[in-house]
C-alpha cells in the first residue's frame, strides 16, 4: 500500500525539516517529501492539513510482561497501546517470568511481536542471568537474537567488577547498557522521595543520593570502559549535573527521563495512591524544573515512558506495599503536548526531537527520521483536539495512570507502522507489514 | 463548635478550634470515670469496631473501655486468628465489616495510610488509632489533654520529644497539634532517628539530651524499637540509653514542675530509668485515664454528637 500524507506540517528533528509539506510513502520507506505531491493510481491519500507529521515516535522504555506476567500485559495489548499513544516502536525490559537472559526468550518476544503486535518491538536483553546480579547473562548471542541494549532493569548490579565486565564484553555489539541507577542498600525500604513530605507521611524515603552515587559510579565505569551508558529515567537534580559534566567531557553517556517525572512531585504522594508510586520516586519542583531543563538543553536526550503496568490488586491496597510503576504509553504523548509545549516550556521540535530521533539515535535503531528510504513510521498529531484521561478506556491491560482525570489538549491521531495506518483516533485499524 | 468531619485520620488537617473541642468535650466525659456505675446511654444502639492490625493492648483497651462507657456496642476484631492472616487483603477485610453496619471502625495498622485507604472506601467513620510511622492523633489528643490538665494551659509551654522520631506516629501528631496550639516543639536524639526536613514542620531539632532538659515544661521519651539496633541506627542499646536514657541524674538540671511523658509501653532501663518513670515528674498513668476520656469525646462527635 502506497501512501500519501497531503499537507500536515512535517517535523523532523533529525534533519532539521519544518515546514507544510506532502508526503510519499512507497513499499514502507519515505519515497518523497515535497509540495503538491500527486497521488498515482492505488495511492491511499490521507488528509493532514492542520496536524503534525513526525518521524515514528520511539518508547525505548516499556515493560511488556510478556512471558510471565500476561495478567498485567502482553506483546498484544501493549503495543496496541503503544500504537494508541502514536509509538511506532517500543524497547521492552527484560525483567519477565523467565528473564530474557538467554535467545530463546528473545525469539519469543520477537515471534509473538510479529504475529500480533502492533508496533515494532525491539527486546532489551538482562544484563546479568536472572537480574540476579551474579554472572553475565549470554550477551553475544542475545546481541545477535536482536536485543538493541542490555540492562536489570528495576535491579541496579550492584557487583561494580560485574557491571564493568558486561560494559566492556558489550563493547564489540555497539549497543548500551541501561543503567537503572539505584543504591539498593541506600534506597532500601523506601517507598517515595526522602524530604519533607516523606516525613509527614511516615513513609520511608528514597535519598536522592541513592540514584546520584550509581550514576557518579556507572559514569566512571563508562570513562574506564569506553562503552556506552545510557541512564534510564533520571529523576534528580543531581544526576543531571552528574551526566551534563561527563558528556561535558566526552564521556559515551546518554540519559532519559520519563513524563511522570518531569510532569509531577513527591507533593503527589499526599493522597496514599499507589499510582502515585515509581522507582526512581517522583522528586521535588527544584528536581523538576533541572529535568525540564536538561530536556531542553539536550543533556537528557529521549522521553521515555517506564510503560510499567501492574493489575488494581497491586495498586489499590496500603501505599507501602503497593508495586512501584506506572503506565504511560497512551498518556505520555498528550500530556507533554498539554503541559510543556502549550505551556511554551518545550519547543514542539524540540519534544519531536527527544521522542524520535533522540532514542533512534542512541539505541542505533532505524527510524526516527523522514529522510528518503527511511522507515515509514509516522505519528500524526493533533495540536486541537481535547481529551479527558479515563483508563477505563486504555488498550493496555492495565490501568495505573497518574494522570487519570487530566484534561489535556493535543493527542496522537494517527500511528503508521512501515507504511500501515495501524491507529486512528484511538481505534486500532490495522496491523504493520508481516 | 460542632463537629463536621466524618473520619479523624490526622491532627495535621485539623484547626486549632476542632482539636479545642475535642479537648473540651474530653473534659466532660473523664467525670464518667468517677461514677460508680460507669455508664452514659450517650452510643446506645451505635456499633464500634475495633479493627487492629498490629498488637495493642493499651490503645486498643481504650478505645473498647471508651465505646463501652457510652453504651456502644464494640466488636474487636484483630489480625491475628482472623482472615488477614490467611491473605485477606486490608481492603477486603474492611468491606466485609462495613456489611455488618458499623458506625465508627477504629482501625491501626502497619503501614501509613492505612486509615486514608479505609476512609476513601467506607461509608462509616475511620479513627484513625495508628498508621505506621504516619499518626496516632488520639494519642497527641490525650497528651494534650495531659498537659492542659497539669498545666492549665498549652500556649507558650516548650516540650521536647525525645528518641525515635523518625518512626514515631506518635510524635508527628503530637507536632501538629502542639505548633497549632502555640506550644514550642523541640525534637531530640540521635541524627539517626530525627526524620529529614523535620525543621520544616516548625520544629527545633537537638542532637543533645543535656541541652533540652533545662528548657523545657515537658519531655516526651519516645519508645525505642529493638529492630532499629540492626538496621544500624543505632550502634547499641547500652550507647542509646546511657546517651539518650532519661535518669534521675540527667534530670538534676531539669525545671521544677517539669512533667515527663511516654507513650508506652516503656522499656524501663533503656529510654526512662524506672525511678524516673515512677518518680515524682511522670504523668504515664494519667495518659492512660486521659485516653479513655479522650477516645470516649472522638467517639462521641464522629457518631454521637450528629445524631443528637
Amino acid at each position: 500500500m502506497n501512501l500519501v500524507l497531503k499537507g500536515g506540517r512535517v517535523i523532523d528533528p533529525a534533519n532539521g525539516v519544518d515546514q507544510v509539506q506532502d508526503l510519499l510513502i512507497q513499499d514502507g520507506k519515505i519515497a518523497k517529501l515535497g509540495k503538491g505531491l500527486k497521488a498515482v493510481n492505488g495511492t491511499q491519500v490521507i488528509d493532514a492539513s492542520g496536524k503534525i507529521v513526525c518521524p515514528g515516535f520511539i518508547d525505548l522504555h516499556v515493560h511488556l510482561r510478556e512471558p510471565g506476567f500476561e495478567y498485567k500485559e502482553t506483546v498484544k495489548s501493549g503495543t496496541r497501546a503503544a500504537a494508541a499513544g502514536g509509538f511506532a516502536a517500543v524497547c521492552c525490559m527484560a525483567n519477565t517470568d523467565p528473564v530474557n537472559d538467554n535467545r530463546s526468550v528473545t525469539d519469543y518476544i520477537l515471534a509473538k511481536a510479529r504475529i500480533e503486535g502492533s508496533v515494532r518491538v525491539y527486546p532489551i536483553g538482562a544484563v546479568t542471568r536472572g537480574l540476579k546480579g551474579e554472572e553475565l547473562a549470554e550477551l553475544a548471542e542475545l546481541a545477535e537474537a536482536g536485543c538493541v541494549a542490555f540492562s536489570d532493569d528495576g535491579k541496579p548490579v550492584m557487583n561494580t567488577r560485574l557491571l564493568r565486565y558486561a560494559m566492556e564484553y558489550t563493547l564489540p555489539f555497539g549497543i548500551p547498557v541501561i543503567s537503572h541507577a539505584e543504591d539498593h542498600h541506600l534506597a532500601a525500604g523506601g517507598v517515595m522521595h526522602e524530604g519533607v513530605v516523606s516525613t509527614e507521611l511516615g513513609l520511608s524515603g528514597i535519598p536522592a543520593a541513592a540514584e546520584e552515587v550509581m550514576v557518579a559510579r556507572d559514569i566512571c565505569l563508562a570513562e574506564l570502559t569506553g562503552a556506552h551508558l545510557h541512564i534510564a529515567h533520571v529523576s534528580t537534580a543531581g544526576a543531571v549535573r552528574l551526566i551534563r559534566d561527563a558528556k561535558a567531557r566526552g564521556i559515551k553517556v546518554t540519559a532519559e527521563v520519563t513524563p511522570h517525572h518531569l510532569l509531577l512531585t513527591d507533593e503527589s504522594v499526599q493522597s496514599y495512591d499507589g499510582n502515585f508510586k515509581v522507582n526512581p520516586p517522583l522528586r521535588t519542583k527544584r528536581d523538576q524544573e533541572t529535568l525540564l531543563e536538561a530536556l531542553v538543553d539536550g543533556t537528557i536526550d529521549a522521553v521515555a515512558t517506564d510503560h510499567a503496568p501492574h493489575a488494581l490488586s497491586e495498586k489499590e491496597g496500603e501505599f507501602d506495599r503497593a508495586a512501584f510503576g506506572v503506565i504511560g504509553l497512551e498518556t505520555a504523548v498528550s500530556v507533554l503536548l498539554d503541559r510543556l509545549v502549550r505551556q511554551q516550556l518545550v519547543d514542539l521540535p524540540t519534544l519531536i526531537a527527544r521522542l524520535t530521533h533522540g532514542p533512534a539515535r542512541l539505541l542505533g535503531l532505524p527510524g526516527g527520521s523522514l529522510a528518503k528510504d527511511a522507515l515509514a513510521d509516522i505519528t500524526i498529531l493533533d495540536l486541537e483536539q481535547e481529551w479527558s484521561i479515563d483508563p477505563s478506556r486504555f488498550l493496555s491491560k492495565s490501568k495505573n495512570s497518574p494522570f487519570a482525570g487530566w484534561n489535556v489538549t493535543g493527542v496522537p491521531w494517527m500511528t503508521i507502522v512501515g507504511g500501515n495506518v495501524v491507529m486512528k483516533d484511538r481505534e486500532i485499524v490495522g496491523a504493520p507489514l508481516r | 463548635m460542632g463537629w463536621k468531619a466524618k473520619d479523624l485520620l490526622e491532627i495535621r488537617i485539623l484547626e486549632a478550634g476542632e482539636i479545642l473541642t475535642i479537648l473540651d468535650t474530653a473534659d466532660s466525659m473523664r467525670e464518667i470515670a468517677g461514677r460508680e456505675i460507669k455508664k452514659v446511654p450517650t452510643l446506645r444502639g451505635k456499633t464500634v469496631v475495633n479493627l487492629f492490625f498490629e498488637p495493642s493492648t493499651r490503645t486498643r483497651s481504650s478505645f473498647e473501655i471508651a465505646g463501652k462507657w457510652l453504651s456502644a456496642d464494640v466488636i474487636n476484631f484483630s489480625a491475628s486468628g482472623s482472615s488477614a492472616e490467611k491473605g485477606e487483603t486490608l481492603l477486603d477485610t474492611a468491606k466485609s465489616i462495613e456489611a455488618m453496619h458499623p458506625d465508627v471502625v477504629v482501625v491501626r495498622h502497619q503501614s501509613s495510610g492505612a486509615a486514608h485507604l479505609l476512609a476513601r472506601n467506607l461509608r462509616c467513620s475511620v479513627v484513625n488509632a495508628g498508621d505506621g510511622a504516619h499518626e496516632h492523633p488520639t494519642q497527641a489528643l490525650l497528651d494534650l489533654l495531659t498537659i492542659r490538665e497539669k498545666k492549665e494551659h498549652l500556649d507558650g509551654l516548650h516540650v521536647a520529644i525525645v528518641g525515635d522520631v523518625a518512626h514515631s506516629r506518635v510524635a508527628r501528631s503530637n507536632i501538629y497539634g502542639m505548633r497549632k496550639l502555640g506550644m514550642t516543639v523541640t525534637v531530640a536524639g540521635p541524627p539517626t532517628l530525627i526524620p529529614p526536613f523535620i525543621h520544616e514542620l516548625g520544629v527545633k531539632v537537638s542532637y543533645r539530651l543535656e541541652e533540652v532538659i533545662p528548657q523545657a515544661d515537658v519531655i516526651m521519651m519516645l519508645r525505642l524499637q529493638q529492630e532499629r539496633m540492626t538496621g544500624g541506627l543505632v550502634p547499641s542499646i547500652r550507647e542509646y540509653s546511657h546517651y539518650w536514657g532519661l535518669s534521675l541524674e540527667k534530670l538534676s538540671r531539669a525545671r521544677s514542675d517539669l512533667l515527663i511523658m511516654h507513650p508506652g509501653p516503656v522499656n524501663r532501663g533503656i529510654e526512662l530509668s524506672p525511678e524516673v518513670a515512677d518518680g515524682p515528674y511522670s504523668v504515664i498513668l494519667d495518659q492512660v485515664a486521659n485516653g479513655v476520656a479522650v477516645r470516649m469525646a472522638v467517639l462521641y462527635l464522629l457518631a454521637g454528637a450528629k445524631a443528637a
